[in-house]
Parts: C-alpha cells; sequence; structure tokens
C-alpha cells in the first residue's frame, strides 16, 4: 500500500471513529432535551449523562485528529477546502463551541437548565448537517476554481437534491446510531423504562434511515455518474452494509442480543462508509485534487506515520481503561458509582 | 464597517480574537492541572481533608473552563486552514507533526481527565486516584509544548529549503527544535503555572477579604503562593534567555521593543515613556548598559538598532508599551509571592494583612493581563512576517470575501461563551460554598474526615 492510500485510510478511520461516537452523543444530546419536554426524562437524561459525561472531551478529539491529520497528510487541501470553506466552517465551528461549552456549562453547573439542554440538544443535530458540506463539495460541480481563486458556488448547493440528500442522512442517521447505542446501554442498566423508550425510537428511524440511504444512491448517481459506476464496482460492500442493518433491526425488533445488535449498526456504517470512501478514490475534491498530486512530502508522511503509531500505543490501552470503568462496568452503568 | 474590506486584515483580526480569547482559557487548562496535582498530593501526604476539597473544588470549576479551551482550540485549528490557506498549504509540509502530536497529547489529556472526574470515591486508596491526574498534567504540559514549537517555528523557520516557492528536503525534528523553540516553550509553560497559582490564590484572597477567615482558604493562598513563587524565579530566568535569544536571532524584535533606534555600545535600557509623533521618547526611565545586559549579558556589548533595518521590515512602535506591562506585571507577581513567603516566615500576624491579600486579588486578572499582553507583544513583533523572513503576512491570508461577517460573528460568539461562562462558574461556587461542603463531607476545622 503507498503512503498516500495509507494516509487516506488512516484519516478515513479515524472520521469514522468520529462518526459513531458522536452520532450517540449528538443524538443523546437531542434525546435528552426532547424528553426533557415531554417530561419523560427523570431516569432516562440520568442514564445519558452518566455515559457521556467521561467522554465527552474524547468525542471532540477524534474530529480535532482528523483535520489536522488532513492537513498534514494533504496540505494542499487547505488550499481549496480552506478558501471555500470559510463561511459554512465557521457556522460549523460556532455550532460545535455552543454544543461544547452548554454540555459542559448544563452538566457540570449548578443546575439542570432548560435553555442550555436546548442549546446543546439542537445544536448537535445541526452539526452534522453543517459537516455534510464537506462530502458534498467533494463531489465536485459546486467548486469554481479560476483565476488562482476558489470560490463556493452557494446557490448550486443550497439546491441540489444532492446536498440535501446528504443532509437528510446524516440527521437521521445520527439519531439511529444513538438511539440503538442507548437502547442497549439502558438494558444493560436494567432500566425498563428508558429501554422501552430507546427501543421505540431506534426502530422509529430505522426506516428514514434506509430511505435516505437510497435517496443518495439516486442523487449520486445523477450527480457524479463517474463515481456511481466505481459505486457500482464495489457494490457488495453496500449489499453487505443493508444485511448489517436488517440483522440489527431484527435483533432489536425480537429484543434478543442487544450489544450484538449495535456492533451490527457499528458495522452497517463501516462498511458502507469506507465503500463510499473506497468508490471515491483517488479524488479528494472531484476533479481538482486526487491523493496523489496533493501528498505530503514523503519524509514528513514517515515522520506522521510513527507519530501515529506511537500515539496509538498511548491511546488504545487509554481508551480501553476509560470503557472499562465507564462503559462496562455493570455497577457504574447501574448507578452504583 | 469602518475600514475597507481586506481580507487579510480582516483574518489577522479574527486570529487575534479567536486566540486572545482561547489563550485565557488555554493558560488555566495547562496551568491548573498542576495545582490540582499539587494540593491533592498535598491532602495525601499531610492527610489532610482540606487540600484534597481544594483540588475537588478546583478540578470542578476547572471542567468549566476546559470546555471553553476546548471548543475556542477547535476553533483556532479549523480556522488556521480557513482563514490562512495559502500559508497552510506552504507551512503544512513541516507544522504537520507538531500539530499532529499536540492532538494527541491532548487526546491523552481528555481521557485522563473524563476517568480523573468520575472517580473521586471509586477506588479505596487515595493515592491511586492522585496517579489520575498525572497524565492530565502531562498531556496539558506536552500539549502547550508542541503548539508552541509550531509558533516558534513561523519566528524561526528551519528544516527545508525552498527553492522557487517550492519546498524540499525536509526535516521535521529540525523545524520543531528550531532555535526558538527552547525559550519560547519553556515561556510559555512556566507563565501558565505562574498565571493558574495567581487566578487561584485569588480567590483564596478574595474569600477571606470578604470575612471568610476559614482555615482552608488560609491553605490555599500558602499552597498557590508558595508555587506562585517558584514559578516566577523560573519566569524571570526564562524571560532573561528568551531576550538573549531575541537580540541573536530576530534583533529588529527586541529593537523595537525596546525603542531602541540607533545601534551602539553599552546601550540603555528604556522603561516607560511615550512616544511621540516624531518618534521622541518623553518622560522614559533609562537605565544605563541595562539593555546591553539584557541582550548579550555584557555592559559593553553592542546591540543592534533599527536603524540597521528597512522600514517595511519592522515591527510598529506600539509593541514597547505591551512588552513593558507584561514584564512590569511579572515583577509585580514575584514581589507579592515573595513578601508573603517572607512575611509566612517572619511576622505571621501580618501575612494576612488586608493590603496583602488585595495585593493577591489584583495578582489574578494582572497575570492574565499579562499574558495577553505577551503573546500580543511577540504575534505583532514579528509583523510584517507570517513566516519570518519567507512569507509576509498578506500572502497567507484568504482570499474570500466574507471574512468580515465572520469576524463579526466569532465576535458574537466569545461574548456569548464568556458571559455563559463566568456566570455559571459564579453560581457552582456561590451555591456550593466551601464551609458547606466540608460540613456534608464531614471534614472538621484540623481537615479530618469523620
Amino acid at each position: 500500500m503507498s503512503y498516500e492510500i495509507l494516509g487516506i485510510s488512516v484519516l478515513w478511520f479515524f472520521l469514522y471513529g468520529y462518526l459513531i461516537v458522536a452520532s450517540v452523543d449528538f443524538g443523546a444530546g437531542f434525546f435528552h432535551f426532547y424528553n426533557k419536554i415531554s417530561h419523560q426524562d427523570y431516569q432516562v437524561n440520568k442514564l445519558i449523562q452518566r455515559y457521556l459525561s467521561p467522554v465527552w472531551e474524547v468525542t471532540n478529539v477524534f474530529l480535532v485528529f482528523f483535520f489536522v491529520g488532513i492537513i498534514g497528510f494533504f496540505p494542499d487541501t487547505a488550499y481549496y477546502y480552506g478558501t471555500a470553506l470559510l463561511i459554512p466552517g465557521s457556522i460549523s465551528i460556532v455550532l460545535i463551541a455552543i454544543r461544547g461549552s452548554y454540555y459542559a456549562f448544563n452538566t457540570y453547573g449548578s443546575k439542570d437548565s432548560k435553555i442550555y439542554s436546548f442549546l446543546y440538544g439542537m445544536s448537535g443535530l445541526l452539526i452534522p448537517a453543517s459537516f455534510t458540506i464537506v462530502l458534498t463539495i467533494s463531489e465536485g460541480g459546486y467548486l469554481d476554481v479560476s483565476d488562482g481563486n476558489v470560490t463556493l458556488l452557494l446557490g448550486e448547493l443550497l439546491t441540489s437534491t444532492y446536498s440535501w440528500s446528504v443532509v437528510v442522512l446524516a440527521i437521521v442517521s445520527v439519531l439511529f446510531i444513538s438511539a440503538a447505542f442507548l437502547t442497549y446501554y439502558a438494558y444493560k442498566a436494567g432500566d425498563d423504562a428508558s429501554y422501552t423508550l430507546f427501543r421505540r425510537y431506534t426502530l422509529w428511524w430505522a426506516f428514514p434511515t434506509i430511505l435516505a440511504s437510497m435517496l443518495i444512491f439516486f442523487s449520486i448517481s445523477r450527480h457524479n455518474p463517474e463515481h456511481f459506476s466505481n459505486m457500482l464496482d464495489m457494490s457488495w460492500m453496500f449489499i453487505l452494509s443493508l444485511l448489517f442493518f436488517l440483522g440489527a433491526v431484527y435483533l432489536i425488533y425480537s429484543k434478543k442480543k442487544l450489544g450484538l445488535a449495535f456492533v451490527l449498526v457499528m458495522l452497517q456504517f463501516f462498511s458502507a462508509w469506507f465503500g463510499y470512501g473506497a468508490s471515491h478514490l483517488p479524488y479528494l475534491l472531484y476533479p481538482h485534487l486526487t491523493v496523489n498530486d496533493g501528498f505530503v512530502n514523503e519524509t514528513m508522511a514517515i515522520a506522521l506515520i510513527l507519530a501515529f503509531i506511537a500515539g496509538l500505543l498511548l491511546l488504545i490501552p487509554s481508551l480501553v481503561f476509560l470503557m472499562r470503568l465507564f462503559l462496562f462496568d455493570a455497577d457504574y452503568v447501574r448507578g452504583k458509582r | 464597517m469602518f475600514m475597507e474590506y481586506d481580507p487579510a486584515m480582516f483574518s489577522r483580526m479574527l486570529t487575534g480574537l479567536t486566540l486572545g480569547f482561547h489563550i485565557i482559557f488555554a493558560t488555566i487548562g495547562v496551568g491548573v492541572p498542576l495545582m490540582i496535582a499539587l494540593a491533592e498530593w498535598m491532602g495525601i501526604r499531610k492527610n489532610d481533608e482540606h487540600y484534597r476539597l481544594l483540588a475537588r473544588r478546583w478540578a470542578r470549576g476547572f471542567v468549566v473552563t476546559v470546555a471553553v479551551g476546548v471548543v475556542t482550540g477547535t476553533a483556532i485549528g479549523l480556522q488556521l486552514n480557513l482563514l490562512w490557506p495559502n500559508f497552510m498549504q506552504l507551512a503544512g509540509q513541516t507544522i504537520s507533526l507538531p500539530l499532529f502530536m499536540e492532538v494527541f497529547a491532548f487526546f491523552f489529556e481528555a481521557i485522563f481527565l473524563g476517568i480523573y472526574l468520575y472517580t473521586w470515591d471509586r477506588f479505596k486508596s487515595k493515592f491511586r486516584h492522585f496517579l489520575l491526574v498525572i497524565p492530565v498534567v502531562i498531556g496539558a504540559s506536552f500539549s502547550a509544548f508542541f503548539i508552541t514549537t509550531v509558533n516558534a517555528f513561523m519566528n524561526a523557520p528551519q528544516g527545508f529549503e525552498l527553492v522557487d516557492g517550492v519546498i524540499t528536503d525536509i526535516n521535521p525534528l529540525a523545524a520543531m527544535f528550531n532555535p526558538a523553540t527552547p525559550t519560547k516553550t519553556a515561556h510559555v509553560i512556566i507563565t501558565c503555572y505562574l498565571t493558574s497559582a495567581f487566578v487561584l490564590g485569588m480567590i483564596g484572597a478574595f474569600k477571606m477579604l470578604k470575612g471568610d477567615r476559614h482555615v482552608y482558604h488560609k491553605k490555599a493562598i500558602r499552597l498557590t503562593m508558595t508555587a506562585a513563587f517558584i514559578f516566577s524565579i523560573g519566569t524571570v530566568i526564562i524571560g532573561d534567555f528568551s531576550g538573549k535569544y531575541l537580540a541573536e536571532y530576530q534583533p529588529e524584535k527586541l529593537a523595537a521593543a525596546e525603542w531602541h533606534f540607533e545601534t551602539e555600545d553599552a546601550a540603555p535600557l528604556v522603561v516607560g515613556g511615550f512616544l511621540s509623533d516624531d518618534e521622541e521618547v518623553n518622560y522614559a526611565l533609562e537605565i544605563p548598559y541595562a539593555l546591553s545586559i539584557l541582550a548579550h549579558g555584557d555592559p559593553n556589548s553592542e546591540v543592534t538598532g533599527l536603524d540597521q533595518f528597512a522600514e517595511e521590515d519592522t515591527a510598529p512602535l506600539f509593541v514597547h508599551y505591551l512588552f513593558d506591562s507584561m514584564v512590569f506585571i511579572g515583577m509585580y507577581l514575584a514581589f507579592v509571592s515573595m513578601l508573603y513567603l517572607l512575611l509566612s516566615w517572619k511576622k505571621k500576624n501580618w501575612m494576612h494583612h488586608k493590603l496583602l491579600l488585595w495585593g493577591i486579588v489584583a495578582g489574578g486578572p494582572l497575570s492574565i493581563l499579562a499574558i495577553e499582553f505577551g503573546w500580543v507583544f511577540a504575534e505583532i513583533g514579528r509583523q510584517p512576517w507570517i513566516l519570518y523572513d519567507i512569507m509576509r503576512t498578506p500572502e497567507g491570508a484568504t482570499t474570500s470575501k466574507h471574512v468580515d461577517a465572520m469576524l463579526y460573528l466569532f465576535i458574537g460568539l466569545y461574548a456569548l461563551l464568556g458571559i455563559s461562562s463566568s456566570i455559571v462558574l459564579r453560581k457552582m461556587f456561590k451555591d456550593n460554598p466551601a464551609a458547606q461542603e466540608m460540613e456534608q463531607r464531614g471534614i472538621d476545622e484540623r481537615g479530618n474526615k469523620s
């Protein structure tokens, strides 16, 4: 494997990690708020807080890791995406800032506030939607590159079926992933009321998730036929994804093996995510930038990969420790510690 | 609004705004974990629950500041790419390694901070819980180290060859460990510690002035002022090295800071004063030989003046005010903490005198101001360069048409975050005063737990 492919795979993998942990986080924030205003909050919300409080900061780092890494491996992305994304990027920053701060203010401040809960619940739902703009413009057709200047064609972006279908998919996936995780977590906590509620949410959000995925296939075939034909070549990955999805929904519907069900949800998104990513290659930004022409020089690539390995050796045991203390410790989950 | 649209100018303003806001929280984020660790360690060693409660309460407030630090840090990370795409395209080839490592250090800190905060009463041994704060201290200081090497690189770029605008022959380690790295990183880290010690000392002193004479606050002041004194000695020493570094590698920055117009031997140091429109220095105190000593450690040495540089290559002269204010506050902090230690040693009944307590309270905001002054001096002082001697600042900026609108957006955001975080912090401690928490936890006057 060339350094380019290794680099982008690692980054893609981290973005996948962010997709999962952030979805759980963002969805939980939304459910926290929704349950509060619909007065079903007491038990449910305590459960959400117990899982999220120790990990919220870690979630954020996954994201920072990705954008620092992509500039590191592919400095030219800074030029194209940096110039074009000033407005959408700034809006994402504002949403992240509101979400992160108000989460902490609400959780660690002296009391639970409805306004704070609204701010972090709603901003959490908008963040994934705002991020999808990067994925959308990477398909090409939304940038004007001329006279050494890059401009975002905002009108094209806002009127395109493709960009809206990605937004819809992002929002419903967040709610689906989060609900699936919380179903499992509530079950482990032995909290029946929360379990029933989240099981209902999961099944409810399963249908729009799959409909939105279909919509993506359809709109991509019209927007970028070259990418679509690459996707067809890798159709087995998407079929696999569908099978994982069906398995997960079946298990949750029949109230069996909820841990496995969540793993299947993770695999569903894993195969779809990597299928999408692999079929997008070699382009980072269609048709202006490929992984080959934007790559950092080799010395730096090796240094980055070494730093990355050293970093993982430090992080993986720490993450395992964190999970054993909070996620897989039955007493903690049940609120006994 | 008030000026003609120039993306480079607005990019500078927005970057300055974000960093100016971020470093308040970042400084606390680097220094407070160390103070928390010191307090918890004292608590275990002396078997005194007061210190452990101190650590616990500091940690609780710390989380709120960390949250704002994290989100504004994410903001500046993204803004670097959004506002300076041309700079990042060039420099991304060399600075990505320390940026990458900074994220790792931060990741490490984030994991253990989560664990530390939620395991206060979970382990039987207090010592095991204390061990968890060590990775937080290490992660915080190392992320400060790595990010400061990036800034050092911008001041003293090396570790690559530039041939017709294309970077080749890269040596990532040489870029990271450039000549500016030792003094810059050391100065940043020690002043973070110093500032945090004073900010925490301020809280205890303020409580005592408000009439709460609990021994808990006295212990807090003693711990923070002892630490502050040590850190201020370190700051003075490293500050002196930084001056010598500037004289050697960036003489025009030192010359602008000191209003040293003509190259001369046995140069005097200009302290304070005002500059008139025709560059006459008024009301300044001149200390003979001091600049030569500061620059080269020799009272008769020659110090390069502004006359050696073209005007378009030097920084604006107002940086002198920033530099002097920073140094003055540094001296003040060293003096207050030393006075406290002297009194606690020789004149115990004066050590909680009202005046001294007010002096400590003033030290909190002043130390934050010194951080801001020092940082603005360092950044404006290297203008017009974004990459010293290689890329001028406007060349690195975005060409986007909407930077002004984004500036106003972020002014609004930081105002909101600043106000809400102050409200939250105030409420947190007002609704749950230390005395009340001691009663709840069954801690008596001597710090024993019943």
